[in-house]
């Protein structure tokens, strides 16, 4: 029974000899180092909070983080909206009339995009566009904090062609299709009138 | 005058014990606390306070609606009134009760009775439950503080707390033994106080600082506010300044039993340091400023041990607390009260 009560107070004083040290440990701020620092784990004492946003952890280049799309070198293929598994990119494409021009790495383009949007906030960050994508036009970044207040501001809208332009290509395009039917058309009656 | 005095000082009081005690905490658990609000987060404790002043007032449909507005005020008040009795200097207590100690020691049980009002008129079962387990751990434990102050009120024969205060000091009009031998009224100081007066009051001060833990339910005795399991306790059901009263009287009882502890057992407003020779330390720091400082600096520190003991040690279960109580803190509070008797009639 004494024993008990003696082995009380030895282990209360024990845990109180850890806090206190805890608490005075704690004049020592968190050293930020980047995790590419060979001493990443060497601190261990000491306040752990890192303050963000007023101090940041140092993110590699390399960091796989939100998406960048390089809108002069794409081709419009929708190879990234296709395998997405999230569903957050969405591209609408539109036929051109002749080459528009080629891509950084030589590619002709052919389409339009009126569209590319990808949803920032749908987006699980598996980096699969960025492995079909032909040209590589799309890649990950190392920003991480883009916080909105508004949700709709969370899809990023890549395609720099305004609606005008779009409407202006589409009814190119209409134009050209309704010529090369009215051609169609003339050259069957032609060779029907021929066989006739 | 005197009493809007002490009600701004528990005010005070409550909003720096918020924010210590959060601070406390952080550094302890390695982290850092509130930083934002004010330089260091000082603010954050006012942040609070004005937050809760502006939360509704909800009665739940199903509650008693008189129990349950009453139980708060009742809580608080019979706390606030606990201060009534307290020496703050020499000369400085707003009402010097002969029957200072019993008063005080009445008038706290009286939480008792709010706390089992909020409990049951919350007619929630988590808040009943823990208003019971409350009710029995507060009857409990006041044996043991109560027998713990009763051999401490043995040595200096008043019930009075200046007298008591006083009579651990170079102001005392009797003789003041060390360890019972040795006369230090002359040199004063820490040798003067009341557990080195009386060595086994060391005993009894540690049976009534582990009791008045317990009164005021606080960890590791915080089973009816258990946060994590009966979620809030008996205060569940309450939100905004009804919360802030029952908070209030939370951190003003730490507040009250520390200064408690500390005049009946460590001084009061005496001053720890001794005449020695003719550098009459004892004489330069006892005072009106003085006591007050003197008697701030050994509340608050009574206060930070136990927001620390708070943090470190897990919570009890209701048994091992029941067991604690009647198997092991009343028989050693009785034991030191019959050390107490045998020390007066032998020694003094």
């Amino acid at each position: 029974m004494i024993r008990k009560v003696f082995n009380v107070f030895i282990t209360v004083f024990k845990g109180l000899k850890l806090t206190l040290g805890h608490f005075f440990a704690a004049t020592e701020s968190r050293k930020v180092k980047a995790i590419s620092d060979p001493n990443y784990f060497a601190q261990n004492s000491g306040i752990t909070t890192i303050q963000y946003p007023h101090v940041k952890l140092p993110v590699p280049e390399v960091g796989r983080y939100q998406l960048d799309v390089e809108m002069d070198d794409c081709i419009v293929c929708d190879l990234c909206a296709k395998i997405c598994p999230v569903d957050c990119i969405d591209i609408e494409s539109i036929k051109s009339i002749e080459a528009i021009g080629k891509t950084s790495d030589g590619t002709t383009k052919r389409l339009y995009a009126a569209k590319f949007d990808i949803d920032m906030a749908k987006c699980m960050y598996c980096g699969l566009c960025t492995v079909v994508c032909p040209t590589e036009c799309i890649v990950m970044t190392d920003t991480y904090d883009r916080s909105m207040i508004d949700l709709n501001e969370m899809t990023y809208k890549f395609s720099d062609m305004t609606a005008a332009e779009a409407d202006e290509k589409r009814f190119a395009l209409e134009q050209l299709n309704a010529e090369r039917f009215a051609a169609k058309q003339l050259a069957l009656q032609q060779n029907t009138g021929n066989q006739i | 005058m005197v009493a809007s005095v002490l009600f701004a000082f528990t005010a005070l009081f409550t909003l720096f014990a918020l924010y210590s005690e959060r601070k406390i905490s952080a550094f302890i658990q390695d982290r850092l606390g509130p930083m934002e609000n004010g330089k260091y987060g000082s603010l954050q404790a006012f942040a609070d306070i004005l937050k809760m002043l502006q939360k509704e007032f909800i009665i739940p449909t199903a509650a008693d609606k008189i129990l349950f507005i009453l139980a708060p005020i009742i809580i608080f008040v019979s706390v606030y009134l606990g201060f009534a009795a307290l020496p703050w200097a020499p000369g400085l207590i707003p009402a010097s009760l002969n029957l200072g100690v019993f008063y005080i020691f009445a008038i706290l049980s009286i939480e008792t009775l709010g706390i089992l009002m909020a409990g049951w008129g919350s007619n929630n079962k988590y808040a009943l439950l823990g208003s019971m387990r409350s009710v029995a751990q507060m009857v409990s434990y006041e044996i043991p503080a109560g027998i713990s102050l009763l051999s401490v009120v043995m040595i200096p024969q008043s019930l009075n707390l200046q007298e008591i205060t006083i009579r651990q000091g170079i102001l005392s009009s009797e003789a003041v033994n060390f360890l019972g031998i040795w006369d230090v009224k002359a040199i004063g100081g820490i040798l003067s106080w009341n557990v080195f007066q009386a060595p086994h009051l060391i005993i009894a001060y540690i049976i009534y600082f582990i009791a008045s833990l317990a009164e005021c339910n606080r960890a590791p005795f915080d089973i009816p506010e258990a946060e994590s399991e009966l979620i809030g306790g008996f205060h569940v059901e309450y939100s905004g300044l009804r919360f802030a009263f029952i908070f209030l009287a939370e951190y003003s009882m730490m507040f009250l039993v520390g200064m408690i502890g500390v005049v009946l057992f460590l001084g009061g407003w005496n001053s720890p340091l001794p005449n020695i020779g003719s550098v009459s330390l004892a004489y330069w720091t006892t005072g009106i400023g003085w006591g007050i400082f003197w008697i701030l600096l050994k509340t608050l520190s009574v206060v930070a041990i136990q927001i620390w003991i708070r943090w470190t040690l897990p919570r009890f279960r209701v048994d091992q607390l029941m067991s604690l109580c009647w198997k092991v803190l009343t028989p050693l509070a009785f034991l030191c009260m019959l050390i107490s008797g045998v020390w007066r009639l032998t020694m003094m």
